[in-house]
Parts: structure tokens; sequence; C-alpha cells
């Protein structure tokens, strides 16, 4: 098996879908003859050619607005946020028009567009280069939001975008690019949309995560004196259900791990679900651990405070675990 | 043909190759607008409406310019286009009125019509959102190099928003066979033009985006029509996308709760002496193509079919309750009826 870059898993499977289907095709700042700011489309203009590959101007509302109409007339376009952030000067074109267009044509015409963004903290990039953002897009009907994990579920999670009948947005965790790990490419290999893993088998909590904190939930669990069920979302909307309530009926505990805001995360939906349909299974109440409701810092140890760290996972699942009560989060304590 | 007939919406497109159906056509949309507001006080019409009566001749002289599989985008003010372009007057009216019969199924209303089978897409309620998809639909056209273009009509509002100048310069640097269509009717919502645009035409702005800016009479269907099939042509020949800016005039408010007290004295007399009907139905008359007085009995003909959709209308169910939930996703119950642009 071969060690391979996450980073290089996005360039694959883009160049497996392109190979496999000629209507694909790619847009985004940079992408063409600069191979991408990530390198993650570098050779593809070589292999494919300007038609297919296609660098724009710095105009994110014109290119996903052409990906819709590109898409809705045959092609299947992917396009490159370069930050997430960039997204919210083109958000009309992805969660109005995008999203309504097979509601409104009764199944006649779809958008089957895939954005794909890198994402997230860790990086001293700021508060303006280093959000999730997940919230601006979860929650739209028509919608589907996966967040990638590893170069795998990058892999599995991508192909399965691309392939998908409907607009796709893939959050790419920006620091996981250079990361390496084993894995061996499999040009079949999907991951379903919609579907979670269970990453981890445990039987004292059930956490629950997605992106880059699923490394985070692992390296807790794995120094844990508890036994801990790890599940990555893969897909955080619509949501595994099934999966994550099955775990939960098993452990009896519920802790979301989210690379997101206190009151934006994805966890306050995981945690009314639980609360609502497995209520009498719970040992404890259901836990969150989140990002506080502040923007990203730059300074390193500022930022390294901000995000949820391993030995802080596993305190707060300890505590949980032990008292049966939700610790307070980190920032209680600080302010 | 009469409203009443239940022709297909391309068969109606293909009738405007007829000079007197474009007049019916003309006709029709100035009934049927009408005929909505007058839906909306006897309480069939819920929301908002935006009625674009005087703006006939835009409507109509594009639709005769364009083929059916050429892709339209256009936006909230689209009852006349979506007629002009083949949509049935049950099709509208009917979605106008949340019914089953409408081009929607009921569950888009009087700002979301459609009809893939002449090129609509879905009509857009965002300000501007039409031309960036125009862009997409041109880009497809040209990967399949079948001599398509797409059209993105707009008003005059929409000139002031970004998206009008992303896909503009995104348009000129790929060359993409796009037809941006302005209509200039002197208001965005309720605020006139020199208060919202340091320039009188907005057509000036395709200088900076080293495209041709036209300024047509858009109350006069033949000029709407010459300078649409110029431009249809330049885009097929592959030399790239136009801004046509018509100069036009909303007979009213912005919307049905709007009597537009903010309009000068005198202005709306002096634009409705160059009633695009009118105009149009003059011209006939000298060709010989109508009778003196046919222009009235067209208008008493359109109007009673109008009244017969209107009872259909009417008469027509409610979506049912599980239409809420047809159609969001792929997953989702309704099935995959997808229509595909020019084939596969």
């Amino acid at each position: 098996m071969a060690k391979i870059w996450t980073r290089q898993a996005v360039l694959r499977a883009l160049d497996d879908a392109m190979t496999d289907d000629p209507t694909v095709i790619l847009m985004g700042e940079d992408v063409a003859a600069a191979g991408g700011p990530f390198k993650v489309t570098e050779g593809l203009l070589a292999k494919y050619g300007a038609e297919r590959v296609i660098d724009t101007p710095i105009s994110e509302m014109a290119f996903m607005g052409a990906a819709v109409g590109a898409a809705v007339c045959g092609l299947k376009p992917v396009v490159e946020i370069m930050f997430i952030e960039f997204l919210g000067v083109a958000l009309d074109q992805l969660t109005t028009q995008a999203a309504t267009m097979r509601y409104l044509s009764r199944g006649r015409l779809t958008a089957p567009l895939v954005v794909r963004a890198s994402a997230g903290a860790g990086q001293g990039f700021g508060c303006q280069h280093s959000q999730m953002l997940d919230h601006w897009v979860r929650g739209t009907p028509g919608l589907k939001l996966a967040v990638t994990s590893n170069a795998r579920t990058t892999y599995g999670l991508l192909r399965s975008a691309i392939e998908d009948p409907d607009p796709v947005v893939v959050l790419e965790p920006r620091i996981l690019y250079s990361e390496r790990e084993e894995y061996e490419f499999d040009p079949s290999y999907r991951i379903p949309l919609g579907r979670a893993e269970v990453a981890r088998q445990g039987a004292d909590a059930t956490l629950v995560t997605c992106g880059a904190m699923t490394r985070v939930a692992l390296e807790a669990a794995a120094n844990s004196d508890a036994n801990i069920e790890v599940v990555d979302l893969l897909t955080i909307w619509p949501w595994d259900r099934k999966t994550v309530l099955q775990s939960v009926e098993r452990t009896g505990r519920l802790v979301t791990l989210e690379e997101a805001t206190a009151s934006a995360g994805w966890g306050g939906d995981v945690v009314s679900a639980v609360a609502m349909e497995a209520f009498g299974k719970l040992k404890a109440p259901p836990h969150r651990i989140t990002l506080p409701d502040a923007p990203v810092p730059y300074n390193g140890g500022l930022e390294a405070r901000y995000l949820p760290s391993a030995a802080y996972v596993t305190e707060q699942v300890a505590a949980l675990i032990s008292t049966n009560k939700s610790p307070a989060p980190w920032w209680r304590n600080a302010a | 043909m009469t409203v009443s007939d239940s022709n297909s919406p391309l068969a109606r497109r293909e009738a405007l190759r007829n000079r007197r159906d474009q007049l019916q056509r003309m006709v029709e949309i100035r009934g049927v607008e009408n005929r909505i507001q007058k839906l909306f006080a006897e309480g069939h019409v819920r929301g908002s409406t935006h009625l674009a009566n005087g703006q006939e001749a835009v409507s109509v002289g594009i639709a005769r310019s364009i083929d059916p599989d050429d892709v339209v985008t256009c936006t909230y003010r689209g009852h006349g286009h979506a007629l002009a372009l083949g949509v049935t007057p049950a099709g509208v009216i009917g979605e106008i009125c949340g019914r089953t019969i409408g081009c929607a199924g009921g569950v888009g209303g009087s700002m979301h019509l459609v009809e893939p089978s002449v090129g609509l897409l879905p009509t857009a309620a965002i300000i501007g959102a039409g031309l960036p998809i125009a862009c997409g639909a041109a880009m497809a056209a040209r990967a399949r190099k079948n001599g398509r273009v797409a059209v993105s009509i707009f008003g005059d509002g929409s000139a002031n928003i970004g998206a009008f100048h992303e896909a503009l310069n995104f348009a000129a640097i790929n060359k993409l066979p796009v037809i941006f269509v302005c209509e200039n009717n002197l208001y965005g919502e309720y605020t006139r033009i020199q208060l919202s645009t340091p320039i009188e035409d907005i057509a000036l702005r395709a200088s900076g985006y080293n495209m041709p800016g036209i300024i047509v009479d858009g109350q006069d269907v033949d000029k709407v029509a010459e300078a649409m099939a110029e431009a249809v042509q330049r885009a097929r020949r592959g030399e790239g996308p136009s801004l046509l800016e018509m100069k036009t005039y909303r007979y009213s408010g912005h919307s049905r709760s709007d009597p537009a007290t903010y309009r000068p004295a005198g202005e709306l007399d002096r634009w409705l002496k160059r009633d695009p009907i009118n105009i149009f139905a003059d011209r006939l008359i000298a060709e010989q193509a109508l009778s003196p007085g046919g222009l009235e009995q067209m208008q008493a003909e359109t109007n009673e079919a109008i009244e017969q959709v209107v009872a259909e209308v009417l008469d027509s169910p409610a979506p049912d309750m599980r239409e809420i939930f047809a159609h969001v996703s792929g997953e989702s119950p309704g099935g995959d009826q997808r229509w595909s642009f020019w084939g596969r």
C-alpha cells in the first residue's frame, strides 16, 4: 500500500471522474494554468484541455452561476471555491438558484454541480480564511453537503458527489491536504452520500464528528480510559440519523465534536434528534464540544486553544462519563 | 390561433412566424396581465405579482428571433416573456393562481414560470440571478458545438447588481454566445433610474466589456426583433456576447400593491401614445395584414378566450399536499422526468 497525500486524493478523484465522464468540467480561480492554489488540479489542463479545465476571473458569482446554467444544460461542473468564505458572494446561485431548480421545474430540470471548497482552521490564515461555514448551506432543501476527513473519504465522497444528480457541496478541511496515509486508489470506490461511518467501535459513549475533527476524535478515543465509539458523519446534510441513533442506543451517551461555533454548529440538530428519538436510552445529557462563539484568532497559541485538542476532548468525555453531567466548556472558566 | 387553443407551448412558439400572430400574442399578454390584476382583487392570487403591461413588444420581439431550443433566463417580471416564448395562458394564469394546471404545478407562483420545451428556465425572483446562469447555458451549448445561444432578460435595476458586471465580464472573456437583454422601463422597483444610475443608457456599459451595446426602441416589435437577430447571428458565429437595451415603459407600478404615485405627471400619458400594440397594429393595417378595426376585434376575441382560460383555471384543482415533498432532490417522490436540452 502506498502512502498518499490527501491533496492527491482530490486530484485523482477529479482526474478519474473526467476520464469516466466527458461532461465533467472544472472551473475556478487558478485551477487550470497554475494547477490550483493547493495543487489539487495539477496536470488536468494538459490532459483535458482548456474547454474542460477553466480558469475564471475572480468572480465567484459569475462562475457559480455559470455552473448552474451549464449543469442544467447537460454538463457536470465541478467548481472550486478557494476558501469557503468566498462562497458568500455567490451564495444566491447555490442556495437559491441551484437548490430550487428541480423543485420549480417539477423534476424536469436539475443542477448537478459540485462545489469543492477548502475550509477550516489550524494554519494561521486568520478569521476570514479559516471557517467551516457549513451552516450557510446545511438545512437547505435540494442541496447536499459532505465533509472529507482523510484521503480515502476524499476520494469516495468526491466521486459520489460528481455522480449525484443534484447540487453537492464538498468541504475539504485544508489542514488535511498535507496529511499522508496508507491508501490504495480504487477507481470504483464510492462513499454513498447520506451515510455515516463508525470509524471506531466503543461502548461507553458515541462521539459524533466530521472533517478534520475526525482525527482529533480518534486520537482522543485512543488516549482515553473509556471505550469511545467514533462516528464520522461524512455527509452532514442530510445526515445519517440511523447510524447515529443505533450507536447512541448502544452506548447511552452522545457527544458531538464540531469545528463550528457553539450557536451555529450541526451538533444542535444531532442533539435534538437524539433527545427526541432516543431520550429513554440516554444515561447522560447529550453534550456538544464546539468552538466558542468568536472569530478564529490568528495567533498560534490562541488558535490552538480555540480548536478542540485531543486532550481536551478526552477530558470532556471522561467528565461526562464519570459524572453523567455535561461538563462546562473551557471558555466558561476563561471568560 | 386563439388563446383557448390547447396547443403545446412549442406550437404556440412556432406560430410566431406569422406577423398577425405576433400582434395577437401581444394582445394576449396585455389581456392576461390585466386579468391577473383583476384576479388579485378577486382574491385568487397570493403574495405579489409584477406586471409588464407596456413591454409586450420586447417579449414578442425576442421570442420571434430565437429558436425554441435556445435557452432563456428571465426575472420575476416574466409573465409576458413566458407567454411570448410559448407557455399557454392556462400555464401562466394557473401558476399565478397556484393550481395544478400551472406551468410549475402551482408550487412556484407568479415569479417562477418555467417551460423547458421552449427554452425557458425557471424565472428567478432574485435580481441579476439569471445573467450568470445564461453564461453557463452558453458554455454548455458551445461544448456541444450546436450553435445554440442563451438569452438573459433583466431590467434596468439588474444593471446595478454585481452579477451584471461579473456575468458580462465572464461572457466577454470567454466569447460566450449570450445575448444580454436589458428592459429599461425607467424604474427599478419604486425608484426612477436617475436616482439609481449615473447614466441614462445602460448600453454604454457594454464598452467596458468590449462588446456591442445597442439601444433599441422597445415599443416597436420589429426593431426589437431586428436587433435581436443581429446579436443572435453574431453569437452563433462565435463572435461573443452583446448587450441590448430595450427602451420601454411599465404601465403599472412595481407590484400589485404599488400605485406608482412617484411617477412624474404626464409621463405615463406620453408613453401610452407610443403603445407597442397600437404601433404594430397600425403597421399591419398599412401592410394590409390586418383590416381597420381588426385590432379591436382581436382584443375582444382574445379577452373572451382569456375568460374561458380563467374559468378553466379556477376549476382546476390545487396541488395535492404530497407536492410539498415532491422533486426536492433526486431521492424525493415525484420521479425523475428530466428534460434534456438538445438531446443527450
